[in-house]
């Protein structure tokens, strides 16, 4: 009865209302045939339309490997631009599917705010931009500054802890969004600009005169950035969980967009795992036994989607650093897919 | 003919022109000393007041027009010395300001919403224009739901109606449509349909009332919903367009046309209810309109951004603009109320003495005698809630819905037009556009106020 | 005898729904049905929702630390306070911003008020356009315009535009100097508020006199005397005890000093010349609506224009002006809201922002700030109807 009013109050009077989170995400993202994905509302190098107005960037193609695994097309996405500030509740109430949107992984998003994460695709700590005018070598220089932030995030609550712990003053003034913040910043508002170091390295690129700025060395803060999923729905959080880890995994076996179809002859017993030539893992899972090889195929292992996006080569700059493989010194260690 | 008299006495036969006044009372030097030089204090505010003049109109002026840059392709060609606006910014960004992200080749479909708008508009707004019934009609029932599909695509996602729903009839959830209609669906609406009809029919009957007219009454009111729903769930062909893809003017107008549509028709049931005589209606209509007047729009937005999904069953996500819209229009029609009661309490009691005693029902009373006088009385009022609607749109880019001033915020970031006068051409063309429509409405109000006022009260 | 009969088959006939008494009762039930089983409806899905998603729930947050900075604080709070100190902190911002915008729309829309009914045509219209221009275009677009486009352009700290090398304006902010009360500070705060005391009794004989003996005296001139000489004299006597900390350029931004911030500068600005568009509309109908007659009778008792305004024209017109004035104050209080599109930290930025975001308890906070809004906007009801009730007129 009580479920019948509001359905009929909601649903039946207003057309716009999307029916179905109840049911697993697999299935519905299965009907519907697409992926919603929450993304930012443009960050170079993580999610940014590009001039023709196509999505790009780590976060997006994060969520193309997920459509690639689950619906065998790294096409099959839409995207939704969020504010840090909306993100987390667009998730809950179930207008996106995946968050992928630079969003750290803390304790109490996890286990507070009806969310789980499912690993990191960036390992990043939190840092601040200066003007080289200002003659500021270190961050424990800043004693007196005006910092700017964006609400919502976690850069608020770190850059709070860090002036307090070293004894500075400070005047923090946050705004609602992204492109607010650096328009005060570039306005002359604030002293500094704050944010997770690939941020930094993105928004610079939004300022009037980029090369007039520079990110200090310090980094305040851990910052590992991952995508989100609901509560609750296991076998989607797996899902989401493993397609990260195929990416890794598929780094480290040397399986790249490009030779994945030769690999499907490979003899070597791990690949022929990852590419679904043994095994049933896909099943696990609820989805195709080829789910890994559509991701590898269609969008790329870890290390592409890094370089294509942020890497050295991009107007990021950003080296692999502490992204790169557990095998060459970096933090990105999958599971094995057995 | 003029009279003279022989004994040398004489009559003036017409009147002498009479003199000039004194120079000092008549002419512009005279109106000045009057009006603008009359005293110390006075002398001293014109001198003030066309200082002030003189310092501002001639370099907004020279900003606007004369120093203006209004050829170029990106910021190089604003960035000069002494330039005014950059006008080339507002060519640039022009569409983004109008249709937001709105697909480039569907956007004819917007164009067609405008001009039909306009076109149901003026005559609505001209008061001597005849069938004002049927353009009203046209303008507040069809025109929505004609918009709602140019606008979005139509062809919505129906699984089953509320018999599927509660799981009486569990068959129908087929997901199969024949010309983007699902048979599923409209199976579930019939069959509900004559429930309802006969669940309305049966109360009355046992109570002894009219069944007939009942289920005549329920049954019309389904009739009127499964019509505009079939409008909105018909396959016309059109490319769908997401809501989250509207920008710029479009979102502003669809949230201050729909918040003038849906607050109209709740406002009036609002202010009869705050003057009903029956306690719970008015207490209930009461604490409505209070609730709503006493909180800022803000607050209201995110309450329908952040809790109203809570409130709903778990499936049920409406759309981020739609939710916005269930937020304002909530809030307007709590506005509107409160004008609408002043427009009520002007009508004398002798109207509706005379209408009962002409033995019409309270819906009848209202509807022919009192809603008529009343709502004629408040059109300035009207027109002015209408103007704060308007305004208010702007508050929705807090939600992260980019209506036109959003848009323009988002055009400011855009390292490509980083000048020192990005900022002021941005705010002059919004100003402008914002003036003009809320002063046009403001002197449209005048204007009928005028019109109206037949009465003479002094 | 047999048309009664026939009555009473008649009203035998029509069912009891057709009374209107009934028909109300019935009416009323299925209203209050319809809405308590939507309202538990929501309850219900409210509380399953919560659940499903693991959202916290109940107000214990309110004791834990926020751990998030503040740009303007009235009371002591620093990053180890609680979400409730934070809470208290973003009302008493917004309580700022409406008590010193009111007072400014207030001596604004006042002074243009008039100006529209000037004689003066120069006044007049500027009065007019000053009305037109600002009250069509939105609130928002206008804080916008203050923060983005006036203060943003403003020179940095270092470059900031200074007068007599103690007040600072720069993009920073507005700067002052610091008052710094040493001992003795009590007595100057006692000698005005016995100078308060004794103004009060001062006008209320003075009144008394006017109106036995009919001369009138200097009140405002003796009061006046009263309330800057007494502190003055105390001041004198305990030998200064107030200085002033100038501000001083330090590192970044000025250190010492009173800093008022630019996003508060800005909001002020915005709403109070905003509201004053209105205040000045209100203004004028209620000076309109005192009839001529009676200028023209107090100008034949031979009463000075200014005298005829002050004595005879404005306390008549506060009757119509009191009551849509409150609705604009209101609305000026309500606005201030807006401070959250350029980051002041007032209750809806601090609390129904940061705080909302950092817990996820979206239920609970937005209940507090609607909260927070509706007690506000009724006790101004209440202050302002009180005061309502004295100036109404009272017919004899």
């Amino acid at each position: 009865m009580k479920r019948l009013i509001s359905t009929f109050a909601f649903a039946g009077a207003f057309g716009l209302c999307a029916v179905g989170a109840q049911a697993a995400t697999l299935d519905q993202v299965k009907s519907k045939g697409f992926i919603q994905c929450g993304v930012s509302q443009g960050l170079p190098g993580f999610s940014n339309p590009n001039d023709k107005g196509e999505w790009t960037g780590l976060d997006v193609d994060f969520c193309r490997a997920v459509a690639a695994a689950v619906l065998g097309d790294a096409s099959k996405v839409k995207f939704t631009p969020l504010s840090a500030k909306d993100r987390f509740t667009a998730l809950q109430s179930g207008d996106i599917d995946i968050l992928s949107r630079n969003t750290t992984w803390t304790i109490s998003r996890d286990t507070s705010l009806g969310l789980n994460f499912t690993g990191v695709t960036y390992y990043d700590g939190q840092g601040f931009l200066i003007r080289k005018d200002k003659n500021v070598n270190s961050a424990l220089e800043l004693s007196g500054a005006s910092v700017c932030t964006q609400t919502g995030t976690t850069t608020e609550q770190n850059v709070a802890d860090f002036f307090r712990a070293n004894k500075m003053e400070y005047e923090v003034i946050a705004f609602a969004t992204a492109d607010e913040t650096i328009k005060a910043y570039d306005s002359g508002r604030c002293d500094v600009y704050t944010t997770d170091r690939s941020g930094l390295a993105a928004e610079r690129l939004k300022l009037t005169n980029p090369d007039d700025h520079i990110v200090l060395s310090e980094i305040i803060s851990k910052e590992p950035l991952g995508p989100v999923v609901r509560h609750g729905d296991d076998q989607w959080f797996d899902i989401v969980k493993w397609t990260l880890f195929a990416q890794v995994n598929g780094e480290e076996l040397g399986i790249t967009s490009k030779n994945a179809d030769e690999m499907l002859k490979s003899e070597n017993p791990e690949v022929k795992r990852i590419v679904g030539t043994e095994g049933k893992f896909g099943e696990g899972l609820g989805i195709g036994n080829d789910w890994a090889f559509q991701i590898l195929k269609q969008v790329g292992n870890y290390g592409e989607m890094y370089d294509r996006n942020v890497g050295p080569d991009t107007p990021l700059k950003l080296a692999r650093g502490t992204n790169a493989l557990w095998t060459k010194g970096g933090l990105q260690y999958a599971p094995p897919i057995r | 003919m003029s009279l003279t008299f022989d004994d040398g006495t004489f009559i003036r036969s017409e009147l002498v022109t009479p003199l000039p006044p004194p120079k000092r009372n008549i002419g512009a030097v005279a109106w000045m000393r009057e009006n603008l030089f009359s005293g110390v204090l006075n002398t001293l505010l014109t001198l003030f007041g066309i200082a002030l003049l003189v310092l501002v109109v001639p370099p907004v002026v020279r900003f606007l027009f004369i120093d203006a840059v209004w050829e170029g392709q990106n910021r190089e060609a604003c960035l000069g010395p002494e330039v005014g606006a950059c006008w080339p910014f507002i060519k640039a960004k022009f569409s983004q300001l109008i249709y937001g992200f709105y697909p480039a080749d569907q956007r004819w479909r917007v164009d067609i919403v405008f001009a039909l708008g306009a076109v149901l508009l003026v005559p609505l707004m001209v008061l001597d224009w005849p069938m004002k019934r049927l353009n009203s009609f046209l303008f507040f029932a069809v025109y929505p739901v004609v918009a709602f599909v140019l606008l979005t695509g139509g062809n919505i996602d129906l699984s089953n109606f509320m018999l599927g729903h509660a799981g009486v009839i569990p068959f129908m959830s087929g997901t199969d449509t024949v010309m983007g209609l699902n048979p599923g669906f409209w199976l579930d609406y019939v069959l509900t349909a004559l429930v309802f009809c006969a669940i309305a029919g049966g109360i009355l009957a046992l109570l002894g009332g009219n069944a007939m007219s009942a289920a005549r009454g329920v049954g019309m009111f389904f009739v009127g919903l499964g019509i505009i729903i079939l409008m909105w769930d018909f396959d016309f062909g059109l490319q769908k367009v997401e809501t989250r893809s509207w920008g710029g003017l479009l979102v502003t107008l669809v949230i201050a046309v729909t918040g003038i549509v849906t607050s109209m028709p709740l406002g009036i049931l609002l202010a009869l209810g705050r003057r009903s005589h029956m306690p719970i209606v008015r207490l209930l209509s009461v604490i409505f309109i209070e609730f709503w007047r006493g909180v800022p729009l803000i607050t209201v937005l995110f309450f329908a951004t952040y809790m109203l999904p809570l409130f709903l069953p778990s499936g049920v996500n409406p759309d981020g603009l739609l939710r916005a819209l269930v937020g304002v229009a909530l809030f307007s029609a709590a506005y509107m109320a409160e004008v609408i009661r002043g427009g009520l309490q002007a009508i004398p009691k002798g109207q509706y003495e005379g209408a009962m005693s002409m033995g019409l029902g309270w819906w009848q009373m209202m509807r022919l005698i009192i809603l008529p006088q009343a709502l004629t009385l408040v059109i300035p009022g009207i027109v002015n809630s209408f103007i704060s609607l308007f305004k208010d749109t702007t508050l929705v880019l807090i939600v992260s819905i980019f209506d036109f001033l959003g848009q323009l915020r988002a055009a400011f970031t855009d390292p490509n037009w980083a000048t020192p006068v990005t900022l002021y051409t941005g705010f002059a063309f919004a100003g402008i556009i914002y003036f003009l429509f809320c002063f046009g409405m403001s002197r449209y109000s005048l204007f009928v106020e005028r019109r109206l006022n037949t009465s003479h009260r002094h | 005898m047999a048309d009664l009969a026939q009555a009473t088959a008649t009203r035998s006939r029509t069912s009891f729904i057709n009374d209107p008494k009934i028909r109300s009762i019935l009416f009323q039930l299925a209203a209050l049905i319809i809405i308590v089983l939507l309202g538990w409806d929501f309850l219900q899905n409210a509380q399953e929702n919560l659940k499903a998603q693991n959202i916290a729930t109940g107000f214990g947050f309110m004791e834990n630390t926020a751990g998030f900075g503040i740009s303007q604080t009235l009371i002591p709070y620093s990053e180890s306070s609680t979400y409730g100190r934070a809470f208290l902190v973003g009302v008493l911002n917004t309580l700022l911003v409406a008590v010193v915008g009111i007072f400014i729309a207030t001596i604004i829309g006042l002074l243009v008020g008039i100006g529209r009914l000037s004689k003066n045509f120069v006044v007049r219209l500027l009065s007019s356009v000053y009305v037109e221009l600002l009250r069509n275009l939105p609130p928002l677009f206008q804080i916008l315009f203050w923060y983005l486009a006036v203060l943003s352009a403003l020179p940095g700290p270092r470059q900031s535009i200074s007068l007599f090398g103690e007040v600072f304006l720069s993009n920073r902010g507005f700067i002052v100097p610091r008052p710094v009360f040493a001992e003795g500070t009590g007595y100057v705060v006692w000698a005005f508020g016995l100078a308060i005391v004794i103004a009060v009794f001062v006008a209320s004989w003075s009144k008394n006199r006017l109106e036995e003996t009919g001369r009138p005296l200097p009140t405002f001139r003796i009061n006046l005397g009263l309330i800057v000489g007494l502190p003055l004299i105390a001041m004198a006597l305990t030998g200064f005890p107030v200085s002033f900390e100038a501000p001083e350029l330090k590192g970044f931004n000025f250190a010492g000093g009173v800093r008022v911030i630019p996003e508060f500068i800005a909001l002020t600005v915005a709403l109070a010349t905003y509201t004053a568009a209105f205040i000045a509309e209100n203004v004028r109908a209620g000076i309109m609506a005192v009839s001529h007659g009676q200028t023209e009778a107090a100008h034949s008792l031979g009463l000075r224009s200014s005298q005829t305004l002050r004595l005879v024209v404005i306390p008549q017109a506060m009757r119509v002006i009191i009551p849509p004035l409150t609705s604009q104050y209101l609305n000026l209080t309500k606005n201030s809201s807006l401070a959250v599109a350029i980051g002041y930290p007032d209750l809806v930025a601090v609390f129904a922002g940061t705080t909302l975001n950092q817990t996820g308890q979206a239920i609970e906070i937005i209940a507090i700030t609607m909260g927070v809004y509706l007690v506000i906007s009724i006790i101004t009801s209440i202050i302002m109807n009180t005061y309502n009730r004295r100036v109404a007129l009272i017919e004899r």
